[in-house]
Protein backbone atom coordinates (compact mmCIF):
# COMPACT_ATOMS: atom_id res chain seq x y z
CA UNK A 1 0.00 0.00 0.00
CA UNK A 2 1.06 3.43 -1.15
CA UNK A 3 0.53 6.43 0.74
CA UNK A 4 -0.39 8.90 -1.03
CA UNK A 5 -1.32 12.64 -0.41
CA UNK A 6 -3.52 13.52 -3.00
CA UNK A 7 -4.18 11.57 -6.24
CA UNK A 8 -5.38 13.44 -9.68
CA UNK A 9 -6.49 10.66 -11.98
CA UNK A 10 -6.40 12.00 -15.41
CA UNK A 11 -3.84 14.14 -16.97
CA UNK A 12 -5.75 16.11 -19.41
CA UNK A 13 -6.24 19.79 -19.56
CA UNK A 14 -8.71 20.22 -15.73
CA UNK A 15 -5.90 17.27 -14.53
CA UNK A 16 -3.28 18.99 -15.38
CA UNK A 17 -4.14 22.83 -13.73
CA UNK A 18 -5.71 20.83 -10.72
CA UNK A 19 -2.16 18.63 -9.91
CA UNK A 20 -0.29 22.46 -10.47
CA UNK A 21 -2.59 24.51 -8.62
CA UNK A 22 -2.24 21.73 -5.27
CA UNK A 23 1.51 21.71 -5.76
CA UNK A 24 2.02 25.10 -5.66
CA UNK A 25 0.17 25.45 -2.39
CA UNK A 26 2.33 22.18 -1.32
CA UNK A 27 0.70 19.38 -1.72
CA UNK A 28 2.77 15.89 -2.84
CA UNK A 29 0.08 15.07 -5.73
CA UNK A 30 0.83 11.74 -7.63
CA UNK A 31 -0.93 12.05 -11.06
CA UNK A 32 -1.92 9.06 -13.21
CA UNK A 33 -2.89 9.11 -16.65
CA UNK A 34 -3.70 5.39 -18.40
CA UNK A 35 -2.26 6.83 -22.22
CA UNK A 36 1.85 7.13 -22.70
CA UNK A 37 2.00 11.12 -21.87
CA UNK A 38 0.20 13.42 -19.80
CA UNK A 39 -1.83 16.37 -21.76
CA UNK A 40 -5.25 14.17 -22.80
CA UNK A 41 -6.87 15.84 -25.60
CA UNK A 42 -4.70 19.42 -25.34
CA UNK A 43 -1.66 17.32 -27.48
CA UNK A 44 -3.79 16.95 -30.56
CA UNK A 45 -5.68 20.18 -30.36
CA UNK A 46 -4.06 21.96 -32.98
CA UNK A 47 -6.58 25.50 -33.33
CA UNK A 48 -6.18 28.27 -31.48
CA UNK A 49 -8.16 28.29 -28.07
CA UNK A 50 -11.69 30.88 -27.09
CA UNK A 51 -11.75 32.38 -23.88
CA UNK A 52 -9.39 34.76 -22.50
CA UNK A 53 -5.53 35.51 -21.82
CA UNK A 54 -6.54 33.51 -18.14
CA UNK A 55 -6.89 30.48 -20.14
CA UNK A 56 -4.58 30.66 -22.40
CA UNK A 57 -6.87 32.19 -25.15
CA UNK A 58 -5.72 32.24 -29.07
CA UNK A 59 -2.51 29.68 -27.88
CA UNK A 60 -2.85 26.53 -29.53
CA UNK A 61 -4.10 23.38 -27.31
CA UNK A 62 -0.89 21.46 -28.08
CA UNK A 63 1.29 24.83 -27.02
CA UNK A 64 -0.90 25.35 -24.36
CA UNK A 65 0.00 21.29 -23.00
CA UNK A 66 3.47 22.33 -23.55
CA UNK A 67 3.11 24.65 -20.91
CA UNK A 68 0.84 23.46 -18.57
CA UNK A 69 3.57 20.30 -18.92
CA UNK A 70 6.78 22.69 -17.79
CA UNK A 71 4.76 23.57 -14.70
CA UNK A 72 4.52 20.14 -13.93
CA UNK A 73 8.09 19.17 -14.28
CA UNK A 74 9.75 21.79 -12.20
CA UNK A 75 7.25 21.00 -9.28
CA UNK A 76 9.59 18.46 -7.79
CA UNK A 77 6.39 17.30 -5.42
CA UNK A 78 4.34 15.87 -8.03
CA UNK A 79 4.92 12.25 -9.09
CA UNK A 80 3.86 11.59 -12.30
CA UNK A 81 2.16 7.98 -13.51
CA UNK A 82 2.40 7.52 -17.19
CA UNK A 83 0.90 4.36 -18.52
CA UNK A 84 -1.10 3.78 -15.28
CA UNK A 85 -4.73 2.55 -15.80
CA UNK A 86 -7.26 3.36 -12.18
CA UNK A 87 -8.99 0.09 -11.51
CA UNK A 88 -11.27 0.78 -8.93
CA UNK A 89 -12.30 3.41 -6.02
CA UNK A 90 -12.74 0.95 -2.69
CA UNK A 91 -15.24 1.86 0.07
CA UNK A 92 -12.41 2.20 2.51
CA UNK A 93 -10.47 5.00 0.28
CA UNK A 94 -7.91 2.52 -1.85
CA UNK A 95 -7.53 2.99 -5.18
CA UNK A 96 -6.08 0.28 -7.48
CA UNK A 97 -3.78 0.88 -10.43
CA UNK A 98 -2.35 -0.80 -12.81
CA UNK A 99 0.53 0.16 -14.51
CA UNK A 100 2.93 -2.27 -16.94
CA UNK A 101 0.99 -5.42 -15.87
CA UNK A 102 1.17 -5.09 -11.97
CA UNK A 103 -1.20 -3.99 -9.77
CA UNK A 104 -0.59 -1.26 -7.00
CA UNK A 105 -2.61 0.18 -4.32
CA UNK A 106 -3.10 3.21 -3.10
CA UNK A 107 -4.51 5.35 -0.49
CA UNK A 108 -4.55 8.99 -0.89
CA UNK A 109 -6.25 11.32 1.22
CA UNK A 110 -7.84 13.32 -1.49
CA UNK A 111 -8.79 13.12 -4.95
CA UNK A 112 -9.26 15.02 -7.90
CA UNK A 113 -11.19 12.91 -10.62
CA UNK A 114 -10.53 14.83 -14.21
CA UNK A 115 -10.91 11.35 -16.60
CA UNK A 116 -12.75 13.09 -19.30
CA UNK A 117 -15.18 12.15 -21.29
CA UNK A 118 -15.61 9.39 -24.35
CA UNK A 119 -17.75 9.74 -27.63
CA UNK A 120 -20.81 9.17 -27.94
CA UNK A 121 -21.95 6.25 -30.76
CA UNK A 122 -24.69 6.51 -33.60
CA UNK A 123 -26.85 3.62 -34.60
CA UNK A 124 -27.67 3.27 -37.98
CA UNK A 125 -27.07 0.03 -39.93
CA UNK A 126 -23.51 -1.47 -41.09
CA UNK A 127 -21.64 1.32 -38.91
CA UNK A 128 -19.28 -1.42 -37.72
CA UNK A 129 -18.01 -1.28 -41.64
CA UNK A 130 -13.89 -0.43 -41.01
CA UNK A 131 -13.88 3.16 -41.93
CA UNK A 132 -15.95 4.52 -39.43
CA UNK A 133 -14.98 6.07 -36.72
CA UNK A 134 -15.41 7.90 -33.83
CA UNK A 135 -14.25 11.97 -34.66
CA UNK A 136 -11.97 12.42 -31.75
CA UNK A 137 -9.97 9.32 -32.82
CA UNK A 138 -9.21 10.77 -36.39
CA UNK A 139 -7.84 13.66 -34.56
CA UNK A 140 -5.81 11.37 -32.43
CA UNK A 141 -5.02 8.96 -35.42
CA UNK A 142 -4.25 12.27 -37.61
CA UNK A 143 -2.78 14.93 -35.02
CA UNK A 144 -0.65 12.55 -32.64
CA UNK A 145 0.44 9.91 -35.24
CA UNK A 146 0.85 11.37 -37.96
CA UNK A 147 -1.88 8.74 -39.94
CA UNK A 148 -4.13 10.11 -42.96
CA UNK A 149 -7.65 8.33 -41.95
CA UNK A 150 -8.31 8.07 -45.72
CA UNK A 151 -9.14 10.14 -48.48
CA UNK A 152 -12.39 11.35 -48.14
CA UNK A 153 -14.71 12.15 -45.01
CA UNK A 154 -18.54 12.29 -44.21
CA UNK A 155 -18.45 14.00 -40.64
CA UNK A 156 -21.85 13.70 -38.66
CA UNK A 157 -22.27 16.47 -36.36
CA UNK A 158 -22.00 20.15 -36.64
CA UNK A 159 -20.65 20.68 -33.46
CA UNK A 160 -17.19 22.37 -32.52
CA UNK A 161 -15.49 18.64 -32.57
CA UNK A 162 -17.08 17.86 -35.52
CA UNK A 163 -16.44 21.05 -37.30
CA UNK A 164 -12.60 21.45 -35.70
CA UNK A 165 -11.86 18.01 -37.07
CA UNK A 166 -12.99 18.49 -40.53
CA UNK A 167 -10.92 21.99 -41.00
CA UNK A 168 -8.07 19.99 -39.77
CA UNK A 169 -8.84 16.90 -42.01
CA UNK A 170 -8.37 19.24 -45.06
CA UNK A 171 -5.05 20.88 -43.48
CA UNK A 172 -3.70 17.33 -43.31
CA UNK A 173 -4.52 17.33 -47.12
CA UNK A 174 -7.51 14.87 -46.65
CA UNK A 175 -11.23 15.85 -48.84
CA UNK A 176 -14.11 16.44 -46.68
CA UNK A 177 -17.20 15.51 -48.74
CA UNK A 178 -20.13 17.00 -46.26
CA UNK A 179 -20.58 18.15 -42.73
CA UNK A 180 -24.33 16.07 -41.07
CA UNK A 181 -26.13 17.37 -38.67
CA UNK A 182 -29.77 16.05 -37.41
CA UNK A 183 -29.96 19.40 -35.63
CA UNK A 184 -31.93 22.22 -37.14
CA UNK A 185 -29.02 24.18 -36.30
CA UNK A 186 -25.36 24.10 -36.38
CA UNK A 187 -24.44 23.24 -32.27
CA UNK A 188 -20.71 24.21 -32.70
CA UNK A 189 -19.01 27.85 -32.80
CA UNK A 190 -20.51 29.59 -36.32
CA UNK A 191 -16.88 31.05 -36.89
CA UNK A 192 -15.69 27.67 -36.92
CA UNK A 193 -18.93 26.50 -39.36
CA UNK A 194 -17.70 29.60 -41.24
CA UNK A 195 -13.88 28.47 -41.78
CA UNK A 196 -15.24 25.02 -43.27
CA UNK A 197 -17.71 26.39 -45.30
CA UNK A 198 -15.77 28.92 -47.18
CA UNK A 199 -13.37 25.67 -48.12
CA UNK A 200 -17.05 24.59 -50.06
CA UNK A 201 -17.45 22.09 -47.60
CA UNK A 202 -21.39 21.74 -47.44
CA UNK A 203 -23.14 21.23 -44.37
CA UNK A 204 -26.60 19.25 -44.15
CA UNK A 205 -28.73 20.22 -41.28
CA UNK A 206 -31.99 17.98 -40.32
CA UNK A 207 -30.02 15.23 -41.79
CA UNK A 208 -28.57 11.90 -40.81
CA UNK A 209 -27.08 8.89 -41.64
CA UNK A 210 -30.03 6.38 -43.01
CA UNK A 211 -27.47 3.92 -43.87
CA UNK A 212 -23.55 2.70 -44.17
CA UNK A 213 -22.37 0.55 -47.67
CA UNK A 214 -19.82 -1.14 -48.50
CA UNK A 215 -18.27 -4.85 -49.57
CA UNK A 216 -15.24 -4.95 -46.95
CA UNK A 217 -14.82 -1.66 -45.89
CA UNK A 218 -17.09 1.68 -45.83
CA UNK A 219 -17.32 2.93 -49.32
CA UNK A 220 -20.30 5.04 -48.81
CA UNK A 221 -23.42 6.40 -47.05
CA UNK A 222 -27.05 7.07 -47.73
CA UNK A 223 -28.27 9.77 -46.40
CA UNK A 224 -31.77 11.27 -45.83
CA UNK A 225 -33.80 14.69 -44.50
CA UNK A 226 -34.95 14.80 -41.04
CA UNK A 227 -38.20 16.53 -40.38
CA UNK A 228 -38.94 18.45 -37.03
CA UNK A 229 -39.41 15.60 -34.94
CA UNK A 230 -36.29 13.76 -35.90
CA UNK A 231 -37.82 11.52 -38.10
CA UNK A 232 -36.40 10.04 -41.16
CA UNK A 233 -38.15 11.48 -44.50
CA UNK A 234 -38.99 9.00 -47.01
CA UNK A 235 -38.11 9.77 -50.48
CA UNK A 236 -35.32 12.48 -49.91
CA UNK A 237 -32.44 10.23 -49.31
CA UNK A 238 -28.74 10.59 -51.58
CA UNK A 239 -25.60 9.07 -51.82
CA UNK A 240 -21.97 10.30 -50.71
CA UNK A 241 -19.40 8.49 -51.68
CA UNK A 242 -16.65 8.44 -48.96
CA UNK A 243 -13.74 5.95 -47.15
CA UNK A 244 -14.35 7.53 -43.63
CA UNK A 245 -17.69 8.36 -41.78
CA UNK A 246 -16.50 10.61 -38.98
CA UNK A 247 -19.19 10.26 -35.73
CA UNK A 248 -18.88 13.30 -34.07
CA UNK A 249 -22.22 13.04 -31.93
CA UNK A 250 -20.89 14.42 -28.49
CA UNK A 251 -19.59 13.68 -25.45
CA UNK A 252 -20.41 11.31 -22.31
CA UNK A 253 -18.45 11.42 -18.78
CA UNK A 254 -16.26 8.78 -18.16
CA UNK A 255 -17.62 8.99 -14.39
CA UNK A 256 -17.37 5.29 -13.66
CA UNK A 257 -15.26 5.76 -10.75
CA UNK A 258 -16.99 8.15 -9.53
CA UNK A 259 -20.11 6.02 -9.19
CA UNK A 260 -17.42 2.93 -7.41
CA UNK A 261 -16.80 5.98 -5.18
CA UNK A 262 -20.04 6.44 -4.10
CA UNK A 263 -20.68 10.30 -5.01
CA UNK A 264 -24.25 11.22 -5.35
CA UNK A 265 -25.10 11.58 -9.57
CA UNK A 266 -27.50 12.76 -11.66
CA UNK A 267 -28.26 12.42 -15.16
CA UNK A 268 -28.59 15.88 -16.52
CA UNK A 269 -28.96 15.84 -20.32
CA UNK A 270 -27.38 19.13 -21.12
CA UNK A 271 -24.03 18.28 -19.62
CA UNK A 272 -23.56 14.99 -21.42
CA UNK A 273 -24.98 12.40 -18.97
CA UNK A 274 -24.76 10.98 -15.17
CA UNK A 275 -22.96 13.74 -13.40
CA UNK A 276 -21.94 14.24 -9.80
CA UNK A 277 -23.59 16.96 -7.14
CA UNK A 278 -20.58 18.93 -6.48
CA UNK A 279 -20.26 22.03 -3.73
CA UNK A 280 -18.77 25.21 -5.22
CA UNK A 281 -15.28 24.07 -4.18
CA UNK A 282 -16.12 21.16 -6.65
CA UNK A 283 -16.16 18.12 -4.14
CA UNK A 284 -18.47 15.70 -4.50
CA UNK A 285 -21.14 13.75 -2.05
CA UNK A 286 -18.01 12.35 -0.58
CA UNK A 287 -15.58 14.72 1.24
CA UNK A 288 -12.40 14.68 -0.02
CA UNK A 289 -13.07 13.85 -3.45
CA UNK A 290 -13.29 16.46 -6.28
CA UNK A 291 -13.89 16.96 -9.57
CA UNK A 292 -13.12 18.98 -12.50
CA UNK A 293 -13.27 18.76 -16.24
CA UNK A 294 -15.35 17.04 -18.90
CA UNK A 295 -15.98 13.97 -16.17
CA UNK A 296 -18.38 16.65 -14.20
CA UNK A 297 -20.00 18.18 -17.40
CA UNK A 298 -19.30 18.37 -20.70
CA UNK A 299 -17.68 21.86 -21.72
CA UNK A 300 -14.99 23.39 -23.52
CA UNK A 301 -11.37 22.80 -22.46
CA UNK A 302 -11.13 26.47 -21.26
CA UNK A 303 -13.80 25.96 -18.36
CA UNK A 304 -11.83 22.50 -17.93
CA UNK A 305 -8.50 24.18 -16.63
CA UNK A 306 -10.57 26.83 -14.83
CA UNK A 307 -12.20 23.80 -12.90
CA UNK A 308 -8.79 22.46 -12.51
CA UNK A 309 -7.07 24.58 -10.96
CA UNK A 310 -9.98 25.50 -8.62
CA UNK A 311 -10.14 21.47 -7.75
CA UNK A 312 -6.53 21.65 -7.08
CA UNK A 313 -7.13 24.39 -4.79
CA UNK A 314 -9.98 23.15 -2.73
CA UNK A 315 -8.18 20.03 -2.62
CA UNK A 316 -5.25 21.05 -1.17
CA UNK A 317 -7.26 23.39 1.18
CA UNK A 318 -8.66 20.68 2.20
CA UNK A 319 -5.51 18.53 2.50
CA UNK A 320 -4.91 21.75 5.39
CA UNK A 321 -2.19 23.61 2.55
CA UNK A 322 -3.04 27.59 2.55
CA UNK A 323 -1.64 30.59 0.54
CA UNK A 324 -1.96 33.71 1.63
CA UNK A 325 -4.11 35.23 -1.23
CA UNK A 326 -6.56 31.90 -1.10
CA UNK A 327 -9.74 33.26 -1.02
CA UNK A 328 -8.92 36.40 -3.97
CA UNK A 329 -7.71 32.98 -6.12
CA UNK A 330 -10.68 31.41 -5.52
CA UNK A 331 -13.22 34.02 -6.04
CA UNK A 332 -11.08 34.60 -9.29
CA UNK A 333 -11.52 31.48 -10.93
CA UNK A 334 -15.07 31.56 -10.10
CA UNK A 335 -15.38 34.64 -11.70
CA UNK A 336 -13.55 32.93 -14.87
CA UNK A 337 -16.18 29.94 -14.73
CA UNK A 338 -18.92 32.55 -14.70
CA UNK A 339 -18.33 34.59 -17.20
CA UNK A 340 -16.79 31.42 -19.67
CA UNK A 341 -20.39 30.23 -19.06
CA UNK A 342 -22.02 33.68 -19.05
CA UNK A 343 -23.28 33.89 -22.76
CA UNK A 344 -25.99 32.11 -24.66
CA UNK A 345 -23.90 29.21 -25.38
CA UNK A 346 -23.17 28.67 -21.90
CA UNK A 347 -26.35 28.91 -20.53
CA UNK A 348 -27.66 24.90 -21.01
CA UNK A 349 -24.52 24.59 -18.56
CA UNK A 350 -24.96 26.72 -16.61
CA UNK A 351 -28.88 25.74 -15.86
CA UNK A 352 -27.14 22.07 -16.05
CA UNK A 353 -24.86 22.78 -12.90
CA UNK A 354 -27.55 24.75 -10.97
CA UNK A 355 -29.55 21.02 -10.55
CA UNK A 356 -26.09 19.53 -9.24
CA UNK A 357 -25.58 22.02 -6.47
CA UNK A 358 -24.27 20.95 -3.19
CA UNK A 359 -25.23 24.31 -1.08
CA UNK A 360 -23.93 23.31 2.59
CA UNK A 361 -21.87 20.77 4.22
CA UNK A 362 -24.90 19.23 5.99
CA UNK A 363 -25.74 17.77 1.94
CA UNK A 364 -22.41 15.88 2.18
CA UNK A 365 -23.26 12.82 2.95
CA UNK A 366 -20.31 10.43 3.38
CA UNK A 367 -16.47 10.63 4.74
CA UNK A 368 -14.10 9.79 2.46
CA UNK B 1 -29.06 31.45 -42.28
CA UNK B 2 -25.92 31.69 -40.82
CA UNK B 3 -26.48 29.46 -38.13
CA UNK B 4 -28.08 26.82 -40.63
CA UNK B 5 -25.63 26.85 -43.57
CA UNK B 6 -22.43 28.19 -41.75
CA UNK B 7 -22.58 30.78 -44.65
CA UNK B 8 -22.79 34.61 -43.40
CA UNK B 9 -25.69 36.70 -45.39
CA UNK B 10 -24.84 39.91 -47.32
CA UNK B 11 -26.49 41.87 -44.81
CA UNK B 12 -24.09 40.15 -41.98
CA UNK B 13 -21.63 41.42 -44.25
CA UNK B 14 -22.70 44.80 -44.92
CA UNK B 15 -22.95 45.01 -40.91
CA UNK B 16 -19.47 44.23 -40.42
CA UNK B 17 -18.01 46.47 -42.84
CA UNK B 18 -16.70 49.90 -42.06
CA UNK B 19 -18.45 52.93 -43.56
CA UNK B 20 -17.83 53.97 -47.45
CA UNK B 21 -16.10 57.03 -45.68
CA UNK B 22 -14.13 55.15 -43.64
CA UNK B 23 -13.16 52.65 -46.37
CA UNK B 24 -11.92 55.28 -48.62
CA UNK B 25 -9.18 56.39 -46.24
CA UNK B 26 -7.04 53.60 -46.51
CA UNK B 27 -6.68 49.46 -44.42
CA UNK B 28 -8.98 48.81 -41.95
CA UNK B 29 -10.49 46.02 -40.12
CA UNK B 30 -13.67 44.01 -41.12
CA UNK B 31 -14.70 41.83 -38.03
CA UNK B 32 -16.85 39.05 -39.04
CA UNK B 33 -18.23 37.67 -35.54
CA UNK B 34 -21.88 37.27 -35.55
CA UNK B 35 -22.31 34.96 -32.38
CA UNK B 36 -21.92 35.88 -28.67
CA UNK B 37 -19.56 33.49 -27.99
CA UNK B 38 -16.96 33.82 -24.28
CA UNK B 39 -13.70 35.26 -26.68
CA UNK B 40 -11.86 38.20 -26.33
CA UNK B 41 -8.26 38.13 -27.89
CA UNK B 42 -9.07 40.43 -30.62
CA UNK B 43 -9.46 43.41 -27.68
CA UNK B 44 -6.15 41.80 -26.26
CA UNK B 45 -4.10 41.93 -29.48
CA UNK B 46 -5.11 45.70 -30.66
CA UNK B 47 -2.72 48.17 -30.17
CA UNK B 48 -5.35 51.04 -31.12
CA UNK B 49 -7.83 51.43 -29.07
CA UNK B 50 -10.09 50.28 -32.12
CA UNK B 51 -11.60 47.04 -30.28
CA UNK B 52 -12.82 47.84 -27.14
CA UNK B 53 -12.59 46.07 -23.63
CA UNK B 54 -15.12 43.92 -23.07
CA UNK B 55 -17.67 44.59 -20.82
CA UNK B 56 -18.66 40.69 -20.93
CA UNK B 57 -16.42 38.38 -22.62
CA UNK B 58 -19.42 37.27 -24.47
CA UNK B 59 -20.39 40.19 -26.12
CA UNK B 60 -20.00 40.73 -29.87
CA UNK B 61 -16.55 42.82 -30.51
CA UNK B 62 -17.36 46.31 -30.39
CA UNK B 63 -15.11 48.02 -32.99
CA UNK B 64 -14.00 52.18 -33.38
CA UNK B 65 -13.10 51.72 -37.20
CA UNK B 66 -11.97 55.66 -36.82
CA UNK B 67 -8.88 54.36 -34.51
CA UNK B 68 -7.94 51.30 -37.00
CA UNK B 69 -4.96 51.38 -38.58
CA UNK B 70 -5.08 48.37 -40.14
CA UNK B 71 -2.36 47.08 -38.65
CA UNK B 72 -3.39 43.34 -38.69
CA UNK B 73 -2.29 42.29 -35.21
CA UNK B 74 -5.79 41.03 -34.60
CA UNK B 75 -6.46 39.17 -37.65
CA UNK B 76 -3.58 36.00 -36.82
CA UNK B 77 -5.31 36.31 -32.89
CA UNK B 78 -8.57 35.76 -33.86
CA UNK B 79 -9.02 31.96 -32.33
CA UNK B 80 -12.08 32.26 -35.28
CA UNK B 81 -10.04 33.86 -38.19
CA UNK B 82 -13.13 35.56 -38.37
CA UNK B 83 -11.30 39.52 -39.11
CA UNK B 84 -9.88 40.58 -42.36
CA UNK B 85 -8.07 44.27 -42.78
CA UNK B 86 -9.38 45.75 -46.34
CA UNK B 87 -7.46 48.78 -48.16
CA UNK B 88 -9.52 50.18 -50.60
CA UNK B 89 -6.98 52.36 -51.88
CA UNK B 90 -4.59 49.94 -52.93
CA UNK B 91 -5.08 50.87 -56.53
CA UNK B 92 -7.85 52.82 -58.54
CA UNK B 93 -9.57 48.99 -59.87
CA UNK B 94 -8.59 46.78 -56.85
CA UNK B 95 -8.76 46.72 -52.95
CA UNK B 96 -5.98 44.86 -51.14
CA UNK B 97 -7.78 41.95 -48.60
CA UNK B 98 -5.54 40.68 -46.11
CA UNK B 99 -6.95 36.99 -44.59
CA UNK B 100 -5.52 34.55 -42.49
CA UNK B 101 -4.95 31.41 -44.38
CA UNK B 102 -4.16 27.75 -42.53
CA UNK B 103 -3.08 25.80 -45.01
CA UNK B 104 -0.11 24.40 -47.55
CA UNK B 105 1.39 24.99 -49.67
CA UNK B 106 1.06 28.85 -48.86
CA UNK B 107 1.28 30.36 -52.39
CA UNK B 108 3.55 32.72 -52.93
CA UNK B 109 3.83 36.54 -54.17
CA UNK B 110 2.80 37.27 -57.51
CA UNK B 111 0.70 33.73 -58.23
CA UNK B 112 -2.73 34.04 -59.60
CA UNK B 113 -5.41 32.30 -57.57
CA UNK B 114 -8.83 31.73 -57.43
CA UNK B 115 -10.85 33.76 -55.11
CA UNK B 116 -13.51 32.16 -53.41
CA UNK B 117 -16.57 33.48 -51.84
CA UNK B 118 -18.12 32.59 -47.64
CA UNK B 119 -19.73 29.44 -49.69
CA UNK B 120 -16.57 28.22 -51.49
CA UNK B 121 -17.62 29.04 -54.66
CA UNK B 122 -14.74 30.24 -57.01
CA UNK B 123 -15.67 34.02 -58.01
CA UNK B 124 -13.27 35.69 -59.28
CA UNK B 125 -9.18 35.67 -59.89
CA UNK B 126 -7.29 37.24 -57.65
CA UNK B 127 -3.60 38.21 -57.25
CA UNK B 128 -1.48 37.52 -54.26
CA UNK B 129 0.74 40.35 -53.02
CA UNK B 130 2.16 39.30 -50.33
CA UNK B 131 2.61 36.41 -48.14
CA UNK B 132 3.67 37.10 -44.30
CA UNK B 133 4.24 33.87 -42.15
CA UNK B 134 6.36 35.17 -39.23
CA UNK B 135 6.46 33.70 -35.65
CA UNK B 136 4.73 36.21 -34.15
CA UNK B 137 1.75 34.95 -36.33
CA UNK B 138 1.82 31.66 -34.67
CA UNK B 139 0.77 29.38 -37.51
CA UNK B 140 -1.72 31.71 -39.29
CA UNK B 141 0.17 33.48 -41.90
CA UNK B 142 -1.64 36.29 -43.05
CA UNK B 143 -1.39 36.65 -46.99
CA UNK B 144 -2.87 39.81 -49.19
CA UNK B 145 -4.29 39.66 -52.38
CA UNK B 146 -5.74 41.87 -54.82
CA UNK B 147 -9.45 42.05 -55.38
CA UNK B 148 -10.96 44.04 -58.03
CA UNK B 149 -13.14 46.68 -56.13
CA UNK B 150 -16.79 45.13 -57.10
CA UNK B 151 -15.78 41.51 -54.93
CA UNK B 152 -14.64 43.72 -51.98
CA UNK B 153 -17.72 42.28 -49.81
CA UNK B 154 -17.61 39.01 -51.94
CA UNK B 155 -13.96 37.07 -51.79
CA UNK B 156 -13.18 35.41 -48.11
CA UNK B 157 -10.88 32.66 -48.69
CA UNK B 158 -8.48 31.81 -51.99
CA UNK B 159 -7.87 28.36 -53.78
CA UNK B 160 -4.65 27.33 -55.32
CA UNK B 161 -5.14 24.40 -57.92
CA UNK B 162 -6.63 25.36 -61.36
Amino acid sequence: MMPVELLVIGGGPAGLCAAIQAAEMGSRVMIVDRNNALGGQLVKQTHMFFGSEKQYASKRGFDIAKLLLDKIANLSNIEVLEATTVLGVYEDGVVTLEKNGSYLKVKPKAMVVATGASEKALAFPNNDLPGIYGAGAVQTLMNEYGVKPGNSVLMVGAGNIGLIVSYQLMQAGVKVEAIVEGGPQIGGYLVHASKVRRMGVPIYTQHTVKAAYGKEVLEGVTLCRLDDQWQQIPGTEFDVKADVVCISVGLTPLSELLWQAGCQMKYVNSLGGFVPYRDDNLQTSVKGIFVAGDVSGVEEASSAMVEGYLAGLSAASYLGYKIYNMNELKSDLLLQLDSLRHGPVGDRIRKGIAELRIINEAAASKEA
Amino acid sequence: MLAVTGIPTAEDVEKAFPSEERLAQGPVVVVECYQSIPCNPCYTACRTGAIKEFEDINDLPTVDHSLCNGCTLCVSNCPGLSIMVVDMTYTEEEALLKIPYEFLPLPEAGQMVKGLDRAGQEICDVKVVRVVNSKALDKTPVISIAVKKDFVKLVRNIRMEG
